[in-house]
Parts: C-alpha cells; structure tokens; sequence
C-alpha cells in the first residue's frame, strides 16, 4: 500500500519547506546560466549574425520574438500540465506553480505581440493584421490574463488556483480550435494575409540559427529562475502561518515545537 | 456489512430504475422551478431586449444613416449584440444558488450534477436567450439586414446561442464563487467566443455574398454536439470547486 510509482523525491520535493530551500538553491544558478546565455545569444544575434539579403538588419527582432513566442506556448503548457496535477491530486505546490506560471506567460506573451508589431510595421507596413498567428497569440494573451483574473478574484487562494486551473485546461483546447477557426476565416476573407513566416524557416543560416537557440535556452532558464522565484515567494504568503515560515524570518517559534523537515 | 452487501447485490438493478425516473423527475423538477422563477420576475427578461434594441439603435447614428453600410455589416453587428447581451445573464447562472445553498443540494442529490447543470442551461437558454432571436427579424429591420439573410442569420443564432451558454456555464460555475466577477466573465468568454462568432458571422457573410453557407453552419452543429457532451461535465467540475471550501 505504501510503494508509490512515483519515486521518493517527488514526495521530498512536493513539501513546501524542502521546495523553498531547493528553490532557493537552483534559483541564482539558473538566472545566471540564463543571463550569460542571454548575453551570448544577443552579441551572436545582433552583432555576429550576417544581415539578412531580403530583410536586412530589421529580421534581427527575431532573436526576440521568436523565442518569446515559444515561450508563450511552452510556459501555458506546463500550466496546464501542473493545472491538471493540482486538479487530479490536489497537490498545493502544483496549484501554486500553474498559478506563478500565468503572469510570466502574459508577459512573454506580450512581448511577443509587442515585438511582432514593431517588425510588422517596416515589414508589412502595418502594425497589426488579423493573421491567424497574431491573432492566435492575442487570444493566449486573453486566456493568460483570464487565468490571472480568475484567480485573484478569490478570497481563497486555493479554490482559486483550482477553478483558475480548470480555465487553463479549458484554454489549452480551445487555443487550437481558435487557431484553425481564425485560419478558415482568413481564407474566407481572401483578405490581408501576410505569411510572415514565408522566408523558410527550415532553411535558415546557421549564423542566424545559432544565436536563436541559444536565445531559446536563455529564455527557458529565465523562465524556470523566475517560476522558481515567484513560487517561493507565494508559498511564503500562502503557509505564512505555518511552522517552518515563522522559523525562517526569525520569529519565535510559537509553544509548541514541531520541527519542520 | 451484510445488509449493504445484499442491497448492493439484490437491489442493483431495482435501485438504477428508480434512479433513472428519479433523474428525469429532478431535472423537470427544476425546470419547472427557473421557469416559475423567471415568471415571477419577468421584468428583468426584458432587460437584455432591451439591452438588443438600444445597441441596435445606436449604431446607424454612430455610423450615418445609409442603408447599404448599414446591410452590410447588420449580420456581424447583430452577431455581437447577442453575444454582448447575453453575458450580464450569464454572471448569474449559478449565484444565487450558491448564495442560497442549493449547489450543495445539487451536489448531495443522486442524480448526476452534470445533468443538473445542463437542465440548467436549456432553462437558461430558453428564458433569457430565447427572445433575443425572437426579436432578431425587428432588430434586423432596424438595421437593414437583407430579408434573404434572416432565415440564416437566425439559424447561426440558434446553434451559437445554446454553444455560448454552454461554455459560458463553466465560466459562470467557475466564477460564481468568486468576489466579483462582471467584466471577469468577459475576458474568459473571449477566447471561447472567437470560434462560434466566426463560424455564425461566416454563414451569414456567406448567404449575403450569395455563397453557399452550409458549412460552417456544420461546424457550428458539430461543435454544439460536442459542446452539449462535454460542458456539462467541465461545468459540475466547476461546481465542485465553488461549493468545496
């Protein structure tokens, strides 16, 4: 009855204090490897990388827009996978990991459509069109900001991370119903279409295509050093009343002494 | 122990007949329950109507009087209004139930909450979205819709407007539990009423165009199948979360 499939640090790890001090820990290292590669990535894409012979230097918005747009995806999906596990086992530092995810995601979500409107006006001579990426990504923008609202708009932070939780795997399939929809409406309206991912990707220079990656890695680890850092930071207020909080600032233990491990 | 064993065994099947009648019995219970409801406060069906006729009528003094602007875009504008009217009713799909401790009735009955939640809806539907398509033909006039596009117009609203309650019961199930929850509705709305607008506002910019527009009447029909499965399942998840504390 007591052998989990799951292995024995899941447990460890689930345990608000062991995650605080864990988080801790990895948090510098992450954001530095993260800066550093940042650094990096932009010297190698914004000094490095050649102009390109259609776009010239205006492409190299890319090394931003790219990788935020993958992370404005990459960071719903992990929302929604610690959504579904704080909905199924009802683990408080899933809730509180899918909850911290949001505002990141909101935020390199709008990066993205902030840098892919700024390239949109020297390329297209438009700040906006109702493509179906952009507007796919507007209405990730609107989930992001409903999961937020959702959840702040509980007294109770728990019932609130799981309701805000079910929107996020409500979202998660509406995003590529949206996404097709808005496609089939595009081609309806024979309208202002502008595949800017036209210039094929696959065929992308390596000079160009390495700084990319190395973007894309910055920007995983920044997003994992902040989760990590919001998540404790939330943990702090939401167990503000427990044992091990009241140890950490320097508060006297209350009578009782049950030593958190 | 043994009791329970033999209830489990000799009654199994007795209890599932009485319980199959006891589910249709709940649901007609409760439809006849909003509908004396909304009778006894038919006042407030009208609000939204009203709501409809105003919109409507600002738009031709916002964008000048001239009946072929005004042709074109009535279908998508009419589209909106619905969707725009609906959503002050929606906020109150489940809190006053809430508030009343009915949900956790709901929750303590036998019958299946996601079948309750749907009885929920089609009362919903039939007593505050309803007569919004009723009056589409006078809101379609005021705008100059062509008559040729009414009859489809009018479909696209019968199959998005039972779609956009059911998937705004989730929202309002997920929000009823929450401090305030007006212009929350709207944002988590959005995205779900992308879809169902373009598809609707398609047919109908198709049969103004001339052009065939069974499809993405289709579509709609597939997803309110679907919607008609699923909803009430994410809705009673919903549910649970409100009632729980």
């Amino acid at each position: 009855m007591s052998r989990s499939y799951l292995p024995h640090w899941i447990h460890w790890l689930g345990s608000p204090p062991n995650f605080y001090r864990f988080a801790g820990a990895l948090r510098p290292w992450l954001m530095a490897i993260a800066l550093i590669s940042a650094v990096v990535g932009l010297y190698g894409g914004l000094v490095l990388a050649p102009p390109d012979y259609q776009q010239g230097d205006a492409y190299r918005i890319i090394f931003i827009h790219v990788p935020s747009a993958w992370m404005s995806l990459f960071i719903y999906a992990t929302m929604a996978v610690a959504g579904l596990v704080a909905l199924v086992w009802r683990v408080k530092l899933a809730e509180v990991i899918a909850m911290e995810c949001a505002p990141i995601g909101a935020a390199f979500t709008l990066v993205t459509l902030v840098t892919g409107s700024l390239w949109g006006k020297p390329m297209w001579g438009t700040w906006w069109t109702w493509d179906a990426r952009l507007t796919s990504e507007l209405v990730l923008l609107f989930l992001y900001l409903g999961v937020i609202g959702l959840y702040n708009a509980f007294e109770d932070h728990r019932r609130g991370a799981r309701a805000a939780s079910l929107l996020a795997l409500v979202g998660i399939v509406n995003l590529p119903i949206v996404h097709y929809s808005v496609q089939w409406w595009n081609t309806l309206h024979q309208g202002t279409t502008v595949n800017f991912l036209d210039p094929a990707r696959s065929s992308i220079a390596p000079s160009m295509l390495w700084p990319l990656l190395v973007m894309a890695l910055a920007t995983h680890l920044y997003f994992f050093a902040s989760l990590l850092g919001r998540a404790r930071t939330s943990l702090l207020s939401l167990e503000s009343g427990k044992q091990w909080v009241r140890a950490l600032v320097g508060g006297q233990p209350a009578s009782t002494t049950g030593a958190p491990t | 122990m043994a009791s329970t064993a033999q209830s489990i065994l000799g009654g199994a099947s007795v209890v599932t007949a009485t319980e199959r009648a006891g589910t249709f019995a709940a649901c007609r219970a409760l439809l006849r329950r909003d509908f004396v409801l909304a009778w006894r406060r038919r006042g407030e069906l009208f609000l939204p109507l009203l709501y409809a006729v105003i919109v409507a009528a600002l738009f031709p003094f916002a964008l000048g009087p001239e009946p072929e602007l005004l042709a074109r875009i009535a279908g998508g504008v009419l589209l909106v209004i619905v969707v725009l009217a609906m959503l002050p009713a929606l906020e109150s799909m489940f809190r006053a139930d809430l508030e009343d401790g009915t949900l956790e009735q709901w929750l303590l009955a036998p019958q299946p909450l996601a079948l309750l939640a749907l009885t929920r809806v089609i009362a919903h539907w039939l007593t505050t979205v309803l007569p919004l398509i009723v009056v589409m033909p006078l809101l379609g006039a005021l705008l100059n819709l062509p008559v040729k596009v009414l009859p489809v117009l009018i479909v696209a609203l019968l199959l998005a407007t039972p779609l956009l309650a059911l998937l705004g019961s989730v929202l309002s199930a997920l929000a009823a539990g929450a401090r305030r929850s007006g212009i929350l509705l709207a944002l988590m709305l959005l995205p779900l009423a992308v879809p169902v607008v373009i598809f609707a506002a398609g047919a109908v910019a198709a049969a103004q165009s001339g052009m065939p527009f069974i499809a993405p009447l289709m579509w709609l029909s597939a997803a309110l199948v679907l919607a008609i499965v699923l909803a009430p399942l994410a809705c009673a998840a919903a549910l649970r979360i409100a009632v729980e504390s």
